[in-house]
């Protein structure tokens, strides 16, 4: 970790205001950020402390709900409203991370996690075009049984690590954003760059823009979801596949359906096309699996993530065969 | 009236024995277990009351300083002026270092010095294990006196600075360039030059008939070939060292397995004398094989005597994984042909595993094969290839944890082609005597372990047919398999007995407890021994101004400490006749006549004839009595017994059909180890080996990426270990039939534990799927 200086902002508006360029950061629980200093892959001189900003969880006057960006991810899964409402959410969260971690990490920075790779993380040893872009991918070729298969790129097939931003995919989730320029709204499924040749970008955060909160859509009635995660033991991993899965049913037809994948892609996955597919067609095997295969049609993989084309597929009907049960 | 002498009838018998046990759910089932009559009553301790100490499960007597934190580590004791020390390792497998730019570091904050092979004082080689009989060095490779590149991790600069902050951040401002050489990072290319190799001084080769030509005959046979990865060391506390030249004594606070053998060799590579070497290791979070000596050791030493400061050098968990010696990976070949009654006609159990060029520790997969089972024609042959990578070392049942996995499988899958129950085909082949060496088993109850844990398990019989069911998504099986770990007592055990003047006793014994309980089990043993309430036995070890050159090791400490309190009790009992008064009936006795019990020592010939302690130390010049003594010789195991421990393993499993998860929700197993002598350390043991090798059967394995040799997980992020979750219900026991030939009559049971899951695991999985996992680690993916 190199040298650096610490303090504390009071508002959001301090915070922007301590901002002064890319030396700085935005401190959260650091449950990612402080991991990256300690690697030698953040390099900041500045930390601003935000955490203790952006508590509350509000309703909406249209329904919805207003999660501050320092929330934590416990206070997130157990909230009353998210658990009825949004019950793919909290069990996203109870899926991430230790119950340790959860306590401390925030919504804001858990959006913000970097996308994982053990060669992203070895910096003295391995070559990284998310670090130094340009210089080569050293995960292929090497190993990638974590690494992505939709979305991904030939300088980056890195994944996505967190499980809420899944669910918050699924629920179309707004993130809100204060900076220099003013506040700006940035719908999660548009909030994620994929790495093209340019890995090093993930989001479309600028420099000096803080994150203050996130707007869950007001919930759709008769809609089922749940969260599907699938991972090397079982907990305290990350996702090889998750699934966060809706359904609404009527009249013996799905009306709307949702698919957002973890553990595939460099981003919360979503399989829009294999949603579309399903609706208007009754909730049976047949459909779902029909929805899987569309929604990984273009996976590219490594000889070590072979088996996550299936693995997806299988985890998409199951999740959804689970919702139609439920809905019957 | 004498004191613990194995399978003598001569005990007293003790009436709270049973409420004692009744206490420990495990031991309690035990009741219940069908063994010899002779087995029980001779389990029973010596002695009653404050007296009664083997067997009884005793807390662990760190427990409490640990649970406050209080017990001091390595990494925990500070000196005026101590600097801390960083390690920049090498990012290429075979090479020569062509330039090392420190400036930079060297102006950092808070530096102090930056040593590379540059101007590191000149050292002599480390002797590595089985090159003397001193040497506990995980290799001899030079230590930082040459720009010469041995593998991936090697060390190539030490940073020394005022704060671990400054000394981490210093050593990323060194840059190293290398000339990079030819290395061999490939199994597969290293394999092809393997050779027939050897372990602790014989050759990995044995050939009894002709086991191909059997097999071919055979009425039934199979051939079947597994991998498994190499495994890095994870103890809970990472490697660290902290060192002050003084007074012209090197002192360190190690974390060391063997306090003397540390300090041994690391006298010899700085040319110094053993005795000018204080090294102590007091807590020690966890060893497994891998807390020997390591570079860290030599290099904080070397950096503290060229900056002239004390120096900690505590490893990142990074750092353990590039310099601490792992498992090394395995393929091996099991074949086994049989008549239709499974009786075995061919053994075969060959393959390949890799060393580096500088050690002598080749993975001893075959072993048990050796000992298990009869078999007409047997062959057993280890090759070892030769790779550029960090050290192949030893970790929990070096051998045993993989070769039982392959053994046991094949078993498994021999008994279904001959639809027979796979507890009774292993019993079918239950060897008389040791199947290789002809010797008769000191003890030998495994076929009761099978009986005892089936019972306790619900085992359900099979004949070629599986029994596994399905509930919802999750199809769930049953299997089994053996355990299995030599017996071993190594030299070097010795202890000091002192008596004080208040009836207790001090045991003082260079012992290593890495958290397993030496020091509980071992006053337990002082106390019988002596005849001295557990309560008032102290013992000191963990440093080598002790008494003794011991190493927790193989399982064997506890044997070796139990023949030193034996030999050193002999000496004891001298020194107490002369102090006898002659006015006492025991006035002239040779100590072969006398023994102690219940705080006196008294006539063995005429118990009612005594003398209390106290009163013979209150006779002495100096307030105390003391006595040292090596342990006898060795020959119990090395010339005259067949001494195995061994034990039946039985898991449950469900595996999700969707994603190819896999739980195992329940596990039970009985071991045949001898004495136990402290059921709450004991099963703690146990659970701690199961759960290492349920670890290793479903999710550990190093990352090693063969295009250059880097361990791509050298984190608990990366590196899979069970969590919480993954471990279910542990139900163990144990035959506690004493070793007539071990010391204490206990065999050992460190190790034990991480042989048999594997292979159990692996058979309900194939009896709740119908698909066989011959690769290690087995994961979702493979089952899918």
């Amino acid at each position: 970790m190199n040298p650096l200086t610490y303090e504390k902002a009071t508002s959001s508006a301090d915070a922007l205001e301590r901002h002064d360029g890319d030396a700085a950061k935005f401190l959260g629980a650091g449950t990612n950020l402080v991991d990256l200093m300690r690697e030698g892959i953040a390099t900041p001189t500045r930390l601003i402390d935000v955490t203790g900003l952006a508590q509350g969880i509000e309703e909406q006057s249209d329904g919805g709900l207003r999660i501050g960006a320092g929330v934590s991810n416990t206070a997130v899964a157990d909230d009353t409203t998210i658990r009825a409402e949004y019950p793919a959410l909290s069990r996203a969260i109870l899926a991430g991370a230790s119950a340790q971690i959860r306590n401390m990490a925030t919504v804001g920075g858990n959006i913000l996690q970097r996308t994982r790779c053990s060669y992203f993380y070895d910096v003295a040893g391995s070559r990284c075009n998310k670090r130094t872009p340009g210089e080569g991918c050293d995960a292929i070729g090497g190993f990638n049984r974590a690494h992505g298969i939709l979305g991904v790129s030939d300088s980056c097939i890195a994944t996505h690590p967190s499980d809420m931003s899944v669910a918050l995919s699924l629920y179309d989730a707004v993130i809100n954003v204060e900076g220099d320029q003013g506040t700006r709204s940035i719908p999660i499924n548009d909030f994620y760059v994929l790495p093209g040749d340019t890995p090093d970008i993930e989001n479309q955060l600028n420099p000096g823009e803080l994150i203050v909160s996130v707007d869950l859509p007001a919930p759709s009635a008769n809609r089922r979801a749940t969260y599907r995660k699938v991972r090397d033991r079982a907990s305290y991993a990350f996702a090889l596949v998750s699934v966060a899965g809706s359904l609404i049913i009527e009249d013996g037809l799905v009306v709307d359906a949702g698919i957002s994948l973890g553990g595939v892609a460099p981003k919360p996955w979503r399989a829009t096309e294999a949603e579309a597919a399903i609706v208007g067609s009754p909730p049976i095997e047949e459909t779902f699996r029909n929805a899987a295969q569309i929604a990984l049609a273009d996976a590219t993989t490594q000889p070590g993530n072979v088996f996550k084309t299936e693995l997806a597929q299988r985890v998409i009907v199951a999740v959804l065969q689970d919702l139609a049960g439920d809905a019957q | 009236m004498t004191n613990i002498k194995p399978n003598s009838s001569s005990h007293k018998s003790d009436p709270n024995r049973r409420q004692v046990l009744a206490g420990s759910a495990a031991v309690a089932a035990i009741g219940a277990f069908g063994l010899p009559v002779g087995a029980q009553t001779t389990a029973a301790p010596a002695a009653s009351g404050a007296f009664a100490s083997l067997g009884v499960p005793h807390i662990r007597r760190d427990g409490a300083e640990k649970a406050r934190g209080g017990a001091k580590f390595a990494a925990e004791y500070s000196y005026p002026g101590m600097v801390y020390g960083a390690l920049v390792y090498s990012t290429i497998a075979r090479g020569t270092i062509t330039s090392l730019e420190t400036a930079e570091a060297e102006a950092a904050p808070g530096v102090v010095l930056v040593m590379t092979h540059e101007n590191a004082p000149r050292l002599e080689r480390p002797e590595p294990f089985y090159s003397s009989p001193t040497g506990m060095a995980g290799s001899s490779t030079p230590v930082m006196q040459d720009a010469e590149v041995l593998w991936n991790g090697q060390p190539v600069a030490v940073v020394l600075a005022s704060t671990q902050e400054e000394a981490d951040h210093a050593a990323t401002l060194i840059n190293v360039a290398y000339e990079e050489a030819e290395a061999v990072t490939s199994f597969d290319v290293a394999a092809e030059s393997a050779q027939t190799s050897f372990y602790a001084g014989r050759d990995l080769l044995i050939e009894e008939g002709d086991a191909e030509t059997a097999l071919a005959d055979a009425e039934v046979s199979i051939d079947l070939s597994f991998n498994t990865p190499a495994h890095n060391h994870n103890q809970i506390e990472p490697h660290a060292v902290t060192v002050l030249w003084q007074d012209g004594i090197l002192r360190m606070h190690d974390c060391s397995q063997g306090v003397d053998l540390s300090a041994i060799t690391i006298a010899k590579v700085f040319g110094i004398s053993p005795a000018e070497v204080h090294l102590s290791a007091e807590y020690v979070g966890g060893g497994f094989g891998g807390k020997t000596v390591w570079q860290y050791h030599i290099l904080a030493a070397a950096a503290s005597q060229l900056a002239d400061r004390p120096v900690r050098m505590s490893l990142t968990r990074e750092g353990v994984f590039r310099i601490c010696g792992a498992r090394a990976p395995t393929r091996q070949r099991v074949a086994l042909g049989s008549d239709r009654e499974g009786r075995l006609t061919s053994l075969i159990h060959t393959g390949t595993t890799m060393k580096i060029e500088n050690n002598s520790m080749t993975e001893p997969f075959f072993e048990q094969s050796e000992h298990m089972y009869r078999a007409d024609n047997m062959h057993l042959e280890i090759r070892a290839g030769t790779m550029d990578m960090l050290a192949n070392t030893f970790m929990r049942a070096p051998g045993a944890a993989t070769g039982t996995f392959t053994l046991e499988v094949a078993l498994d899958e021999l008994a279904e082609r001959l639809a027979i129950d796979p507890i009774e085909l292993r019993v079918r082949n239950e060897p008389e005597v040791n199947p290789t060496t002809g010797r008769a088993h000191s003890q030998r109850a495994l076929v009761d372990a099978y009986r005892e844990g089936a019972r306790r398990f619900g085992w359900i019989p099979r004949s070629g047919q599986r029994q596994g069911y399905r509930e919802g998504e999750w199809q769930v099986g049953t299997g089994m398999a053996a355990a299995y770990y030599p017996y071993k007592r190594f030299p070097g055990g010795a202890a000091r007995i002192t008596l004080n003047g208040e009836g207790g006793a001090l045991i003082e014994t260079a012992a290593a407890d890495m958290g397993m309980g030496t020091t509980t089990a071992t006053a337990a043993v002082a106390s019988e021994r002596l005849g001295i309430p557990y309560d008032a036995i102290e013992v000191r070890h963990g440093d080598n101004t002790l008494p003794g050159a011991l190493i927790a090791a193989a399982s064997q400490q506890t044997a070796a400490i139990g023949a030193s309190l034996t030999a050193a009790h002999e000496v004891l009992l001298a020194e107490l006749a002369s102090l006898v008064p002659a006015t006492s009936p025991l006035h002239g006795l040779p100590a072969a006549e006398l023994g102690t019990a219940e705080g006196a020592l008294y006539s063995l010939a005429d118990p009612q004839q005594q003398i209390p302690l106290v009163d013979l130390v209150a006779l002495s010049e100096s307030g105390t009595v003391s006595a040292e003594a090596q342990g006898g010789p060795i020959s119990e195991w090395t010339q005259d017994w067949s001494m195995h421990s061994t034990g039946a393993v039985f898991t449950e499993v469900r595996v999700n059909s969707v994603t190819g998860e896999i739980r195992v929700p329940r596990i039970t197993a009985i071991y045949d180890c001898g004495k136990i002598l402290n059921s709450k350390l004991a099963e703690s043991q146990f659970r701690g080996g199961i759960i290492m090798a349920l670890g290793m059967t479903l999710m550990e394995g190093a990352s090693f990426d063969e295009r250059n040799g880097r361990v791509m997980n050298p984190s608990f992020g990366s590196y899979y270990m069970p969590t919480h979750l993954d471990v279910p219900h542990i139900d163990v026991g144990w035959t506690d039939i004493p070793d007539p030939q071990a010391p204490t009559g206990a065999r050992g049971i460190g190790e034990i534990g991480m042989s048999g899951p594997a292979a159990a695991i692996a058979n309900a999985i194939y009896d709740a799927t119908g698909k066989r996992a011959r690769d290690l680690p087995i994961r979702l993916d493979a089952l899918m």
